[in-house]
């Protein structure tokens, strides 16, 4: 068997196979819900209305989309540059982490300024901490991959510690759990009484910051150059370290805004459940989007609808909602399947 | 007790090694796959996948051994898929590595919710005793400690020593060794890389299951979510300290766990100055810092994470 390079595939392809792909998904999680004994058809249905099948639905869908866009859109912008930054939980926490240290009353501020700047510190944060693992790798060739899911750990169990010190609520009846942001530090609802919030605005102007910044400017043309062949790139004079460095301070700090988000338009502060995996889902959002900063969106919110579709599926339909888990694993691999087969074609001889 | 005391009792050497024997055999399967040039990230998945498969296989009524079996052959099919999305397609180690731990771990979190739906406390099996080994277990803590374990933890020694026999000792071995390092030398000898990767691939994970089945039949009675936690991943890392060597890995992996087993005690011996968190900190931190002081020196196989396609040099 034996790989060979296709042309460069036209754009109606390019569009059909993340849909091949999440079709393959749909099959294979069939099997699943035979299993459990529901029907595919009917389960599907299930999450598809849960998911999108009234206003409600619809805007928690979003909801949980904007935490995805952040972390997925954090994930793109470091695989495009191949530094496997698989740490956006812990950048994520760092970002909740200086949201609740300075958005509950350390900064009395205005609105208008005390927004912007718990969302500069967390990005800073968040930058911080993913620039660890990235000298590491420049200068000592540790490999980042396991560096930052390490600190995944380590970050949770930092946050834990604030959370019995310094942070903790002290009105908080002895749960980990910080004080409330102040109101200043919140970020308005879209709709009044709902849920939805003003982080899904930023997300998605943040996705259209990084598209232009990955298609228009020099950094974005060499962090692909580095992506696609660092010893090239090295070659024709791209300081190949320093572009690995400004990828990865931009990736940490897109993945502590889903922190900053989470606790100042969602939940007020800070508890260790501030995130269900969204660091780790990311890496899903990124690898269905192909990369494509604008593409993480509507993955975004695919994998959203899976998750808010697939609780209200469960509790109607007796299967696990871990369902949802494994159909967004699922895809995962049948994209990046898919993706291989936009570009080579298979040949058994 | 004193904190320097502790290093010399018995019972933290009987834990530290406990603590160790899935480490050991997780380690040696990473050490296969990287040593064949495949990074298997789908480790933490497939230990998670062993935990389970071994942990229902007796409370569904097998006996122990029949546990490890059926945990091997899951962590092997896991292997499987991983190894075919890498080697023949050459689909990015890292993704898949990732997806494959996000699949194995999801899908054991469904069967297990799918086949005990109602269970609020997780249900208990009778795990491994402790087979004390005659005479040999008489030997003041060295003895305590190697030969009062469970057959599993001797069964984890006696992989390492089979691990390092067939990669140094036989054709197979050097042969995997080879397709790490040079896979075209070993396509020239007429050998299929493709067929010695992905062997070593699907070893290797069943190894990996068998460390994650230790946990839920040898050192703890019952299957719990996020029981991995980890272990994983500081495998990868011990694979690196032990410059991919069966032996030096295995010398990591129990300096590793007696770490472990020490900041447990120092938490008990500090009395809460310091918070405890700062204590389970301390193996993830010790595993980066690992990296780094062996990362300089560290000569990886140098087809680690490149695939492989036949006929191309």
């Amino acid at each position: 068997m034996r790989l060979e390079p296709k042309p460069a595939p036209s754009l109606a392809v390019t569009l059909s196979f993340p849909l091949a792909a999440i079709v393959t998904t749909l099959v294979l999680t069939s099997i699943l819900v035979l299993v459990a004994g529901a029907s595919p058809l009917s389960v599907f249905y299930l999450v598809a209305k849960g998911a999108a099948g009234s206003q409600f639905a619809l805007m928690e869908t979003l909801t949980r989309a904007t935490p995805l866009i952040f972390t997925g859109l954090a994930i793109a912008v470091a695989f495009r540059a191949r530094l496997w930054n698989i740490g956006a939980e812990a950048q994520l926490y760092m970002g909740g982490i200086v949201t609740v240290a300075l958005g509950t009353g350390a900064l009395p501020l205005p609105s208008f300024i005390l927004i912007p700047v718990l969302m500069i510190a967390a990005m800073a944060a968040g930058a911080l901490i993913l620039l660890g693992p990235a000298v590491l790798k420049t200068r000592f060739g540790v490999d980042e991959v396991v560096t930052t899911l390490l600190l995944n750990f380590i970050v949770l169990l930092f946050v834990s510690m604030l959370l019995d010190g310094v942070l903790k609520d002290p009105m908080g009846l002895g749960w980990p759990q910080s004080q409330k942001v102040i109101a200043e530090a919140q970020l308005p609802r879209l709709i009044q009484g709902k849920r939805l919030h003003y982080g899904f605005v930023i997300a998605i102007a943040a996705a259209a910051v990084v598209w232009v910044i990955t298609k228009k400017t020099l950094l974005g043309y060499e962090m692909r150059a580095v992506g696609h062949n660092a010893e090239g790139a090295r070659f024709v004079g791209i300081p190949v370290n320093r572009v690995l460095m400004k990828t990865a301070l931009l990736s940490g700090g897109l993945a502590a805004l889903a922190g900053f988000s989470e606790v100042s338009g969602l939940k007020g502060n800070l508890t260790l459940d501030l995130s269900p995996g969204y660091g780790y889902t990311g890496i899903v959002v990124a690898m269905l989007a192909m990369l494509n900063p604008l593409g993480v969106v509507a993955s975004a919110i695919f994998v959203a609808g899976i998750f808010v579709g697939a609780d209200a599926m469960s509790r109607a339909a007796k299967v696990p909602s871990y369902i949802a888990d494994v159909m967004v694993a699922t895809s995962l691999l049948t994209m990046v399947v898919a993706i291989l087969l936009t570009r080579f074609k298979i040949r058994w001889r | 007790m004193d904190a320097l005391d502790i290093l010399f009792s018995a019972s933290f050497w009987v834990a530290a090694i406990r603590i160790a024997s899935p480490l050991i055999f997780a380690t040696m399967g990473e050490l296969i796959c990287e040593r064949a040039g495949v990074l298997n990230l789908g480790i933490e998945g497939i230990m998670t996948a062993g935990a389970f498969a071994g942990w229902f296989t007796v409370y569904a009524g097998g006996d122990l051994w029949t546990g490890l079996v059926v945990a091997a052959l899951v962590g092997a099919l896991f292997g499987l898929l991983h190894a075919t999305l890498t080697v023949p397609l050459g689909l990015s180690q890292h993704v898949v590595g990732i997806g494959v731990t996000l699949l194995a771990t999801s899908l054991t979190y469904f069967t297990y919710r799918l086949l005990l739906p109602e269970v609020t406390s997780p249900p208990k099996i009778e795990p491994f005793q402790p087979w004390p080994v005659p005479g040999l277990s008489k030997i003041p803590v060295v003895g305590e400690a190697l030969f009062t374990q469970t057959p599993l933890t001797y069964l984890a020694f006696l992989s390492v020593a089979v691990v390092a026999w067939t990669l140094y000792r036989t054709p197979v071995g050097l042969a995997v060794r080879a397709a790490g390092e040079n896979p075209s030398a070993v396509e020239a000898q007429g050998i299929s890389v493709t067929g010695i990767r992905m062997g070593a691939v699907v070893a290797g994970s069943a190894l990996m299951a068998l460390g994650g089945a230790f946990l839920t039949t040898s050192a703890f009675n019952s299957f719990f979510f996020q029981m991995i936690n980890g272990r994983g991943w500081i495998c990868i890392a011990l694979v690196v300290f032990g410059s991919w060597r069966p032996g030096k890995a295995l010398i990591g992996a129990i300096l590793f766990a007696a770490f472990d087993a020490y900041q447990v005690r120092l938490q008990q011996i500090s009395g809460g100055i310091v918070p405890y968190q700062v204590f389970l900190m301390m193996p993830y931190a010790l595993s980066i810092l690992a990296l780094i002081l062996v990362a300089r020196r560290a000569t990886y196989p140098k087809a680690l994470m490149i695939p492989y396609q036949k006929g191309e040099r």
